[in-house]
């Protein structure tokens, strides 16, 4: 019997891993060894519950619940002058824990410190509070974040795709999703340019970077009507000889006739 | 003739509500105009000829980058990120490098560092020189534009002795540099660097005091330093707001901390103010490119790093030694794996900052690849910025933002 394929983790998949490999995990730093970050630390901690705290490669992380998020933000904004939200996105846990984690990177431009805050929401409802209040280039972070993985961010001003098509199935950054697309995405365009109908007329896209037309497609006859090279052909339309210049001739161009024309045999 | 009936006709447009509501006109601006830098489209709401609403519109240039990422190896994926700022490329393929190379902890060679800043900092003379053509041509110095072109050639020519490529050029590896400076490449950066200061005296006369590009320019898209903070603006759209923060000086990388330079800052916040910071920024590049030039001599040859875990062994050795031969096979068929972890590590590219948010899973793709480019976060401005401006300053800040939609839709 084959093996079956893991349905929530569509990834490609490196071809061989060692049995007995056990990644290394990198150093989490205590945050106590940071002046800057353990002061901002026990300030979030005496307001929330902070469910883990760590440095890693320079950036102080936290992880708190998604419902003290806005909160959590605001305070960090405010009183610990953290005015910068530069990066917001989620990452798709759905196959290790059915959840989402929702990263805030956040900068101090006084203290040039650098936080992640992080939290963990269910992927059943998929909902967070908006923090566009708080800061505005959250507007943007949270619509792509909504395209890719289909997060709902509760009272954003104007949540709508940003980098998919509006009509789009599916939010491609999830792992269920295949690099490749999925069934709707491959006919997407036949759909909207030609109609659903023209699927079996226009066929399906080609996707084999190395294949070859087997068919002559310069000599064609009418289209999808080609034949294989070298082939005769011999069905000839006679209105062919179609002229494709201005009856009374161009100023400087000499008339092309079809008639009186003849195919060199060699090159002159 | 048949006429249209305006009655009857109702064309389709996506996303946009044709519907007369007292005096203003739908715009559709781009994604196919020369002006829109690329592929941006938007849709403005005039009332005479200025905009009362403004929607940009992104994604016609989406490749799925960073699902890309997810199902490939993580060399694999760095001539990948030339193709995001195809402008400035070897700033995301530093950016991406030195993200990876925190999360498996190489210390990369000094000779690398120094072939790497001087990279960087020609992309960044390479990307202004760009930004500054382009953007007098949308104004309409058209000059300005062919002087600029001709003094990029240069840039690019030295780039391409260097690399073989001109535009997306993988010029840097995880873990360090594929080559070494060819010999005499030093001289022409030297003569390059004495001869694009004077260049860009010359710019600067046609432009500073031009009454056109003073017109253009000044009191057009003005931001406070609030809202270009929290909107996310980094770089010389930030410093054009009077915030003096360069990620070279605050959190410096490579060989910044050994240099000297300054952050141009204007306090003007309009369009003319961030031209001023990009104008300046040049010469502080020249400057550094000068700094960078005598710190090459004294370094050893090695270019790459050894960690033979994660990073291939020089072509000599596997070569010659079957270890080293073996491990090169593992890495190229399998990839590294870092350690289980995140990095993000922040770089001042020529438009901004960019960073590279990488989650690994101890496998061989990382978990999950986020993209921090500039452009985006600017691009998202443009939705409250426009708002009260002329239709032709439109154009003008489009243009003054330095936009790369590469980096936008990635």
């Amino acid at each position: 019997m084959r093996t079956y394929k893991p349905k929530k983790n569509v990834q490609h998949k490196a071809y061989h891993t060692d049995r007995f490999y056990v990644a290394p995990t990198l150093a989490k730093i205590d945050p106590s060894t940071d002046e800057v970050f353990s002061k901002d630390l026990k300030l979030v901690e005496k307001n929330f519950s902070v469910e883990e705290a760590y440095i890693q490669n320079n950036h102080l992380v936290i992880y708190v619940k998604p419902t003290d998020i806005y909160k959590v933000l605001e305070l960090l904004k405010d009183s610990c002058k953290y005015q910068m939200l530069i990066e917001l996105s989620a990452i798709d846990f759905v196959e290790q824990s059915n959840e989402f984690e929702i990263f805030y990177q956040l900068l101090s431009l006084t203290k040039k410190k650098r936080i992640r805050l992080k939290t963990k929401i269910s992927a059943d409802d998929k909902k967070i509070k908006s923090v566009c209040d708080l800061y505005k280039s959250a507007n943007w972070a949270e619509r792509e974040a909504y395209d890719m993985f289909g997060i709902k961010f509760v009272s954003h001003p104007n949540l709508k795709r940003i980098l998919m098509p509006d009509d789009w199935y599916d939010h491609p950054l999830l792992k269920t999703y295949p690099v490749e697309g999925d069934e709707s995405a491959s006919w997407y365009e036949v759909d909207k340019i030609y109609g659903k109908e023209y699927r079996d007329i226009v066929g399906p896209e080609l996707r084999d970077p190395a294949y070859i037309d087997r068919l002559d497609s310069k000599r064609f006859i009418k289209i999808k009507h080609e034949v294989p090279y070298g082939a005769e052909i011999s069905e000839t339309p006679t209105n062919m000889m179609s002229e494709y210049q201005e009856e009374k001739g161009v100023f400087l161009v000499r008339k092309l006739r079809r008639a009186k024309s003849k195919i060199l045999k060699k090159r002159r | 003739m048949q006429r249209q009936q305006p009655n009857i006709l109702k064309p389709h447009f996506e996303n946009v509500n044709f519907q007369r509501d007292g005096n203003n006109m739908i715009l559709n601006l781009g994604p196919q105009h020369p002006s829109a830098h690329g592929q941006l489209r938007l849709v403005l709401e005039l009332d005479g000829e200025k905009v009362v609403k403004s929607t940009p519109m992104v994604g016609y240039l989406h490749r799925g980058m960073e699902k890309m990422a997810e199902n490939i190896p993580y060399n694999k994926f760095l001539p990948t990120t030339d193709r995001m700022d195809y402008i400035a490329a070897a700033s995301n393929n530093y950016a991406f490098a030195a993200s990876v190379e925190s999360l498996i902890g190489v210390e990369v060679p000094r000779r690398a560092k120094v072939i790497r800043t001087m990279i960087l900092e020609i992309n960044r003379l390479n990307s202004h020189l760009f930004w500054l053509a382009t953007h007098a041509l949308d104004v309409g110095a058209m000059s300005v534009f062919l002087y600029c072109f001709r003094e990029r050639e240069f840039a690019l020519d030295l780039i391409e002795s260097y690399c073989g490529a001109r535009l997306t050029h993988s010029a840097m590896r995880i873990g360090g540099v594929p080559l070494d400076l060819p010999i005499g490449w030093l001289t022409s950066l030297e003569k390059y660097c004495d001869h694009l200061s004077t260049e860009i005296d010359n710019l600067e006369g046609l432009l500073n005091e031009n009454r056109i590009w003073k017109m253009r320019l000044e009191g057009v898209g003005v931001m406070s330093a609030e809202e270009a903070i929290s909107s996310g603006c980094t770089g010389p759209s930030l410093r054009g707001s009077g915030v003096e923060y360069d990620i070279r000086k605050e959190e410096p990388y490579e060989l910044y901390d050994e240099l000297e330079f300054d952050i141009p800052v204007s306090q003007r916040g309009d369009a003319y103010g961030r031209y001023q910071v990009y104008m300046k920024e040049m010469r502080e590049s020249i400057k550094i490119l000068k700094q960078l030039i005598p710190k090459y001599a004294g370094t050893s040859t090695i270019i790459m790093a050894e960690s033979p875990k994660y990073i291939s062994a020089p072509k000599e050795q596997i070569m010659t030694q079957n270890y080293s031969l073996m491990q090169h096979f593992v890495l190229v068929t399998q990839g590294m794996r870092p350690p289980i972890g995140e990095s993000y590590v922040p770089t001042e590219s020529p438009k901004g900052e960019l960073g590279f948010y990488i989650n690994s899973q101890g496998e061989a793709h990382p978990y999950r690849l986020k993209v921090r480019g500039p452009s985006f976060w600017h691009t998202s401005i443009f939705e409250n910025l426009f708002v009260g401006e002329y239709l032709a300053d439109v154009i003008t800040l489009i243009g003054n933002f330095n936009i790369v939609l590469g980096e936008v839709d990635r």
